[in-house]
C-alpha cells in the first residue's frame, strides 16, 4: 500500500479505510494480531484484513458488516486526524490544476499542518517530484513527518520544522509551485519568490479573511509577480431523494366526464412520485480565498 | 540545495512546431508555431516567426506588417506624479463629448505607427472629463482603453490550466459547457496520478483526455473509449506532450465492449498475406489487441466519462472494467441524467461514497478600497457524480441494502482526534 500507488492486497503496516455506511469511515492501521471496534463488531485484522482484497466485504463479529478501501488522499483527508483545520477536497483540486502541478513537480508548501493538502500533492508529483513542507510547530512537524513515513511517501517529501516567514522554505531556485496557508502570507512572498525557479513558476496563498487577501496581493505586485488573480470555489451537493407530493382536490369537476367509479372513495390519496434532488439544510458557505499569481523569469 | 543551471533554458524556449497559446488579457487561443504561416487572434493577422528562439512567456508587440517585436520591460506608468484628480462624478455629464479625438483621428494616430501606451496618452490629454475623474475612476478608465489598444501578446506553454480556460471561453460548446474548476474536481476526484491505468470517454474535443495524460506524466496507460469512427483528440495536440506520452495512451472502439465482456472478442490475426492495405488494418488490430489486453482484466484504476452522451448506459457499461476500491466520476451537463446513475448505482450495489456536485466559482477584484467580487460570473459548470467501487456482492439478492443513516445535520469542523468515526464534511 502507498498513498501514491494502487495495490491490490491488504498487508501488515498498511493504512487502511474502513467504510462504515453513508459517508462514515475511518482510517485504521492493519497490524498483526489487532482489533478494530466498530458499531457493528469488531475487525480482526489477521483473518479479516490481512490478505484480503481491498475494495472486500468484512463482516464484523456482531454480524454487520462494511467494506475495506484503499486509501487515496481524498479518503485520507476526509478520516485523518484533524491538529488544525484542514483544506478540502474542493480546494485543494483547484489547487492542483492552478498550480500546474504533474509528476516531476517540485513544490514548497507552508504550513503543514494536519498534512491534507502535503498528500494530495505527493499524490501528483509522484514518482519524480519533492514536496518541500515547512512547519513551525514542532509537535505537528513530527506528527507528520511520522505520517509519511507510515504512508510510503517519506521519499518524495522533506518536512522543516521553522518559520517560513522568517527563516524561508530552506531550499532556493528550485520549486514549480509555492502554497502557502499561512496568516501572514505577505511577509513569506519574498522568500516564495526566492524558493521558486528563476525561470517562473506559480504560486498560491489561501487566506480566510479579505484583510489578508488585500495584503497578499499588494505584497504579490510589489515583488514582481503577474497573472493575480483571487478566487474562491464552494461545493454544492445534491441529495438524491424520492419525494412524494400530494395532489389537491378541487372536489368533483362538473364539466369533466364522469369517472367510471362514481363512488368517490379517498379522494385525497392521489400524489405525485418524483425523483429529485434537495440541497442539504446546511452547506459550507466558505472555506477561504485562494489567491493564484505567476512568477515571472528573474 | 542550489538549482542546477544546466542548459535549463532549452525547455522553455519556442520552437518551430510547438504548440503554443497566445494570450492577451483573458483570451487565450492555442495554435502551432509555423514559420511563414498568418495567424488570426483578436481581430489581428501576424506572423509568429519571431517567437522562434524567444522564451516562453514572453511578450511581443504587433508592429505593421503582422510582424512580433519582442516587448521592453513594462516601465510602470509615473505613479510619482500626483496626478490631478477630482472627488466624485456629481458634476461630470456623460453626454458622449467628452472625448476629442474622432475615431478617424485615431486611426490616423494607429497608421502614424503609435504604440498602445502612447495612444492612450493622447485619448488622455484630448479627453475634457479625465481630469474630473477620481483616481480610481481615471485608473478604470486607463485599464479599459489599454484592453482596446494594446497591441501585445504574450506566448505561453500549454497546460491543462491554460487550455481548459481558453476552451471554457472561446468554445464551451465543444467540452459540453465543462467548466475548468469542474474538470479540476473531476481529475482529483477520480485520483489521477501517475502509474495507474485510467478509463476515459469523453467528447469534450480531448481536453479531458489531455488533462488527464498531463496527470499522469506519461507513466502507466490511458485507454479513450471512444464511440463511433474514430478517437477524436485534437485537444491533446494541443497540450504539446513530448512524443513518448503518446506510447501510454490506447484506444477502444465501445462498439466492441459487449464482446469484450462477454469473452467473445477475437484480435486474433486472421489472413497471414501481408498486402499494403491490410498493414493499415493490421496495424489497428494490434492496437485493438493490445488495449483487449489491458481491458480484460477487468482491473483499472478510474474512470473518467465527460460526453454529450447519455451517461448511464456509458457508466454502467465501463464500470465493469474497474477494480474494487477504485473512484469514477461521470461529468454532465445537466443534472438529471446523473441523478438516474445514481439510482441506477444504488439498485445494482457495488459502489459507496456516491455522490452528485457542483461547484460554485466566483473571482475578486482586489484593490485598495475596491475589493469586491467581480461583477459577472458563471452560471453553472456542470455536474459531476462521483463514487468508489467495491467487491460485487453476491450473497445478497439485487436490491437489499443497508438502510440509508440520516445525514448529519451538522458538520465537524472540531478536532475528532484519531481513530473516530468521521463524517464527511462537505467541502
Amino acid at each position: 500500500m502507498s498513498f501514491v500507488e494502487y495495490s491490490d492486497l491488504i498487508q501488515d503496516g498498511d493504512v487502511a479505510i474502513i467504510y462504515l455506511g453513508h459517508d462514515s469511515m475511518m482510517p485504521v492501521k492493519v497490524q498483526q494480531g489487532a482489533q478494530t471496534q466498530t458499531r457493528y463488531g469488531a475487525i480482526r485484522h489477521s483473518t479479516d484484513l490481512i490478505g484480503q482484497r481491498y475494495g472486500s466485504k468484512v463482516t464484523c463479529s456482531k454480524g454487520g458488516w462494511v467494506h475495506v478501501l484503499h486509501p487515496t488522499p481524498e479518503l485520507w483527508t476526509i478520516t485523518l486526524p484533524h491538529r488544525t483545520q484542514i483544506l478540502y477536497t474542493t480546494d485543494i483540486a483547484t489547487i492542483t490544476m492552478m498550480l500546474e502541478l504533474k509528476p516531476g513537480s517540485i513544490v514548497c508548501e507552508s504550513g503543514t499542518g494536519s498534512g491534507s493538502l502535503s498528500h494530495a500533492i505527493l499524490r501528483t508529483i509522484a514518482p519524480t517530484g519533492h514536496l518541500h513542507t515547512v512547519e513551525f510547530h514542532q509537535q505537528r512537524a513530527e506528527k507528520v513527518a511520522e505520517e509519511f513515513r507510515e504512508h510510503h511517501v517519506d521519499h518524495l517529501v522533506t518536512v522543516r520544522n521553522q518559520d517560513v516567514c522568517k527563516d524561508g522554505f530552506g531550499v532556493t531556485g528550485v520549486a514549480d509551485a509555492v502554497f502557502l496557508d499561512i496568516p501572514s502570507p505577505w511577509e513569506a512572498v519574498g522568500h516564495a519568490k526566492t524558493t521558486m525557479k528563476k525561470q517562473g513558476g506559480r504560486l498560491c496563498s489561501f487566506s480566510p479573511c479579505i484583510e489578508q487577501v488585500q495584503r497578499t496581493c499588494e505584497a504579490l505586485a510589489d515583488q514582481g509577480f503577474e497573472e493575480i488573480s483571487t478566487l474562491e470555489v464552494l461545493l454544492r451537493v445534491h441529495d438524491v431523494r424520492t419525494v412524494s407530493l400530494p395532489l389537491p382536490d378541487f372536489g368533483p369537476d362538473p364539466s369533466a366526464p364522469a369517472p367510471p367509479d362514481a363512488d368517490s372513495k379517498a379522494p385525497n390519496s392521489a400524489s405525485v412520485t418524483i425523483k429529485t434532488t434537495t440541497p442539504p439544510r446546511e452547506i459550507p458557505g466558505h472555506t477561504g480565498y485562494l489567491t493564484f499569481a505567476t512568477k515571472p523569469r528573474t | 540545495i542550489m538549482a542546477d543551471n544546466g542548459d535549463e533554458d532549452c525547455q522553455y524556449r519556442i520552437k518551430e512546431g510547438d504548440y503554443v497559446v497566445l494570450k492577451r488579457g483573458d483570451i487565450y487561443k492555442a495554435v502551432q508555431i509555423q514559420s511563414r504561416k498568418k495567424v488570426v487572434f483578436e481581430k489581428q493577422w501576424f506572423f509568429l516567426d519571431n517567437a522562434v528562439g524567444q522564451l516562453y512567456s514572453s511578450t511581443f508587440e504587433i508592429v505593421s506588417g503582422g510582424i512580433l517585436q519582442p516587448q521592453k520591460p513594462k516601465n510602470l506608468e509615473s505613479s510619482s506624479d500626483a496626478k490631478e484628480a477630482g472627488t466624485d462624478n456629481r458634476n461630470i455629464v456623460d453626454d458622449g463629448k467628452s472625448q476629442k479625438l474622432t475615431r478617424d483621428d485615431i486611426e490616423t494616430l494607429k497608421e502614424q505607427g503609435l504604440k498602445g501606451q502612447e495612444i492612450i496618452k493622447q485619448l488622455i490629454e484630448n479627453s475634457s472629463t479625465f481630469r474630473d475623474k477620481t483616481e480610481y475612476a481615471q485608473d478604470k478608465y486607463i485599464k479599459k482603453k489599454k484592453k482596446k489598444y494594446e497591441n501585445s501578446v504574450t506566448i505561453l506553454k500549454p497546460s491543462c490550466r491554460i487550455l481548459a480556460m481558453m476552451y471554457h471561453g472561446r468554445e464551451p460548446g465543444k467540452i459540453c459547457h465543462l467548466r475548468y474548476d469542474t474538470l479540476a474536481q473531476m481529475l482529483t476526484l477520480a485520483n489521477i496520478h501517475a502509474g495507474s491505468k485510467v478509463l476515459v470517454f469523453e467528447t469534450c474535443a480531448g481536453l479531458v483526455l489531455g488533462s488527464v495524460m498531463e496527470r499522469m506524466g506519461g507513466y502507466g496507460s490511458v485507454i479513450q473509449m471512444y464511440p463511433g469512427g474514430g478517437p477524436v483528440r485534437a485537444g491533446v495536440e494541443s497540450f504539446g506532450f513530448p512524443s513518448h506520452f503518446h506510447d501510454m495512451l490506447h484506444e477502444f472502439p465501445i462498439c466492441h465492449v459487449n464482446a469484450l465482456l462477454a469473452g467473445t472478442l477475437d484480435t486474433t490475426a486472421k489472413d497471414p498475406s501481408a498486402q499494403e492495405k491490410k498493414m493499415k488494418l493490421d496495424e489497428k488490430r494490434k492496437k485493438l489487441a493490445a488495449a483487449t489486453v489491458l481491458l480484460e482484466g477487468r482491473n483499472a484504476d478510474g474512470l473518467v466519462i465527460a460526453s454529450r452522451f447519455q451517461p448511464c448506459p456509458v457508466l454502467m457499461g465501463l464500470i465493469k472494467f474497474l477494480a474494487p476500491s477504485r473512484p469514477f466520476v461521470v461529468y454532465s451537463q445537466y443534472k438529471e441524467p446523473l441523478i438516474e446513475c445514481y439510482t441506477k448505482l444504488k439498485e445494482q450495489g457495488g459502489t459507496v461514497s456516491l455522490r452528485l456536485t457542483d461547484t460554485w466559482l466566483r473571482h475578486y477584484q482586489v484593490l485598495p478600497n475596491r475589493t469586491h467580487p467581480v461583477l459577472l460570473m458563471s452560471g453553472g459548470g456542470g455536474y459531476l457524480l462521483s463514487g468508489t467501487t467495491v467487491a460485487a456482492d453476491r450473497s445478497k439478492p439485487a436490491g437489499s441494502q443497508r438502510a440509508e443513516e440520516p445525514a448529519p445535520k451538522r458538520l465537524k469542523m472540531t478536532d475528532t482526534g484519531s481513530g473516530c468515526v468521521s463524517s464527511v464534511c462537505f467541502m
